[in-house]
């Protein structure tokens, strides 16, 4: 390895997890440096959360292996579990203890001294110092799922999995939520988080975007866009949107979605695309314009894609 | 017109409830179908404890096993032994040469009743004496000692008055020729109470370990928290020893409980050596926690680890000797009885607090709750999974 390489926290290839027949993730692999913040995206049952749960440790993979931060995923199993934080989907702490009974017991499965103090701090920085003798199931979902990630990072780990902790929250408590991440990475702490949001994806330093188990596209947000290869037109003007059902099935068109007044359309072929707005484009009342795809555009793409590549889609 | 208004409101409203109320019942019966472990269980075990309940339980349980001292030996003393085991309450499978192989015996509950025939049996008899029968009972279970007593004197006058002919036939109308001096071991008064407060001991114990501990870990499973305990550097092993611990401590506060309010409210004293009965209990809530912590692995919710706990508990209601003679059921029956720890706890509880039994009489009833303990908890283990495959 060149002196000056890059460390990578996460380098895994070709993960392959089975039900049964089913096949939740084939031939996976991902790799990111340490320090990163990794957007991971996907539709629902694309097999995020059964990634996650293979980088962490809760699950054996049927196929591929890897390393993270350093350690042999299978083999090393217990060193990976104490170097990582893992935030589950579903609040995974009790709701009947306390807020700092909560941290006290993760502090002390960790091993962890400074106990009092680490737990002190930790509320400190949560801001939940004054309401640490709440229960954690009084808490309201926003600041359940931050003190879930307080949680995660009290033994200091070396890398962050975080899957969807932010579903359901309120804007300003997401924000709250991913100021803290950009926080830790900044500290060099890797971060691997799935997401269903749009604006989240781009506070990611990069995304990959997982649909049937694969790996359809990985790169910064701008990188995506780019290498998306998709035509977008935006049209504006009174009843623009409601073109959206009549352009959403047309050849050529592979989104078409109503934003308010206006309408976004997109397509993977420029001439298509225009050939299939050209009927509404003699409207006097509507106007076009030539746009940037995005990103929401191109995972509805690819998940087209995707669907049209999965044996016996 | 406001009339036909108010019925047509009336009628929908009927109406109404009726959709909505079928709406709801079809919704309650397609998630029941769903679950199709409570579904096998609801249907299952009722059925499954009728027969098996239904067939094993007696109350008027035969063919106790029996020892005989018979000092004497004689046509009569033969008459009057096959007398008892014609009774058909009693077989004899013991004899013992001494009275203290006799107590010996009765103590471990190995037999139910010694009989004792003094040397002078006959000779007394046959000069028209008054000629003595001993029995001692195990009475620690009023139930199974009654009847056979009940039935011993009139079997054996009623042999001996056949076997009284010729110069015996005076001795024929002599009601009581024969008497039988009835020694009720253990619980004089034949108390049930005596009887059952040891054992509802086991039945208590046995009823919130397994229940508690298996629904403590179906718990973290339903409200998701499994996933992050998995997550974290916690081994198995410790996972379940740190379960069953706090009820350890609340199962031995329960045990001290029912014993000091045995011994204000009913005058149930220990017999025994205390220290025999905390090591029995001990090991007996151990072994229920773990058979707990098992019925968590197996299950998937509260509600069907509920089920399993009920599962366990009306066998050892019933087919531990608690409720009705563990010598009345049939010989499979009496092995399934064998299998479950309550039986093997009863008979510690009762050995030491009634009848006074040290170390070496309860020993392998202890042998049988440690293989026990050790089977369930490798189970339990092998079971309880690391990752979430």
């Amino acid at each position: 390895m060149a002196p000056n390489a890059p460390t990578l926290a996460i380098d895994v290839h070709d993960l392959v997890k089975r039900y049964g027949p089913r096949t939740v993730v084939d031939r996976f692999s991902l790799s990111i440096e340490q320090g990163r913040i990794c957007g991971f995206l996907g539709p629902n049952g694309s097999g995020k959360t059964t990634t996650l749960r293979m980088i962490c440790g809760l699950l054996t993979p049927d196929g591929g292996g890897g390393t993270c931060l350093g350690y042999d995923l299978v083999r090393d199993r217990e060193a990976i579990k104490r170097q990582t934080g893992y935030m589950t989907q579903r609040f995974g702490l009790y709701e009947d203890l306390t807020i700092r009974e909560n941290l006290e017991f993760v502090a002390r499965v960790y091993g962890l001294d400074r106990l009092r103090e680490r737990v002190d701090q930790s509320l400190e920085r949560l801001g939940l110092a004054t309401r640490q003798g709440q229960l954690a199931g009084a808490l309201s979902g926003g600041w359940k799922q931050r003190l879930a990630l307080a949680a995660c990072v009290l033994h200091e780990p070396k890398l962050l999995l975080l899957d969807e902790p932010t579903a359901g929250v309120d804007p300003k408590a997401r924000r709250a939520f991913w100021d803290e991440i950009h926080a830790y990475a900044a500290q060099g702490i890797t971060v691997l988080v799935s997401t269903h949001y749009m604006d989240e994806a781009e506070r990611c330093h990069e995304i990959a975007y997982i649909a049937y188990g694969e790996l359809m596209a990985r790169g910064t947000a701008a990188d995506i866009v780019r290498q998306s290869n998709l035509s977008a037109f935006i049209a504006t003007g009174p009843g623009a949107d409601r073109l959206a059902t009549k352009l959403r099935d047309a050849p050529g068109v592979s989104a078409a979605a109503a934003f308010g007044a206006t309408l976004h359309v997109c397509g993977p072929d420029p001439a298509a695309l225009e050939r299939a707005i050209a009927p509404y484009r003699a409207d006097p009342n509507i106007a076009w314009h030539e746009a940037e795809p995005t990103l929401e555009d191109i995972f509805i793409h690819l998940m087209g894609k995707a669907r049209d590549n999965a044996p016996g889609a | 017109m406001s009339m036909a208004h108010l019925t047509i409101g009336r009628f929908a409203m009927g109406q109404g409830f009726l959709r909505r109320l079928a709406a709801m019942i079809m919704k309650e019966v397609l998630q029941l179908r769903r679950d199709r472990l409570t579904f096998a269980m609801m249907f299952g075990m009722p059925i499954m404890q009728l027969l098996l309940f239904g067939y094993a339980i007696d109350t008027d349980p035969h063919r106790l096993p029996a020892a005989v001292i018979a000092a004497d030996q004689s046509q009569i003393t033969r008459t009057v032994l096959s007398a008892l085991a014609n009774t058909g309450y009693m077989n004899f499978t013991h004899r013992p040469t001494s009275e203290e192989e006799a107590n010996a015996l009765l103590q471990r509950g190995e037999v139910q009743f010694v009989v004792t025939i003094p040397s002078d049996f006959t000779r007394r008899l046959v000069r028209g004496e008054r000629a003595q029968i001993l029995i001692d009972a195990d009475a620690t279970d009023p139930l199974a000692a009654a009847n056979p007593l009940a039935a011993a004197s009139p079997a054996i006058n009623q042999a001996l008055a056949r076997d009284f002919i010729g110069p015996l036939a005076g001795l024929r109308n002599k009601a009581d020729a024969v008497e039988l001096v009835v020694q009720r071991r253990y619980n004089p008064e034949g108390k049930s109470r005596l009887n059952v407060v040891p054992g509802l001991l086991a039945v208590i114990l046995t009823m919130t370990m397994v229940m508690m501990t298996a629904l403590a870990v179906t718990r973290e499973r339903e409200r998701g928290t499994m996933e992050n305990l998995l997550a974290m550097p916690v081994r198995p092993i410790e996972v379940m020893i740190g379960k069953i611990v706090p009820y350890i401590v609340i199962g031995s506060v329960q045990v001290i409980v029912i014993l000091l309010v045995s011994r204000l409210l009913f005058d149930v004293t220990i017999e025994g050596s205390v220290t025999l009965l905390a090591l029995g209990t001990a090991l007996f809530i151990t072994v229920n926690l773990a058979i707990g912590f098992t019925i968590s692995t197996l299950t998937q919710n509260q509600l069907q680890a509920m089920q399993a706990s009920f599962f366990m508990m009306l066998p050892s209601i019933l087919l531990s000797g608690f409720m009705f003679p563990f010598r009345g059921m049939p010989v499979w029956a009496q092995w399934l009885g064998e299998a479950l720890p309550a039986t093997h706890f009863m008979r510690i509880v009762r050995g030491v607090m009634l009848k006074g039994a040290d170390l070496g009489a309860v020993s392998g009833e202890l042998i049988a709750l440690v293989a026990m303990l050790l089977i369930v908890s490798t189970l339990a283990i092998s079971r309880y999974k690391v990752t979430l495959d």
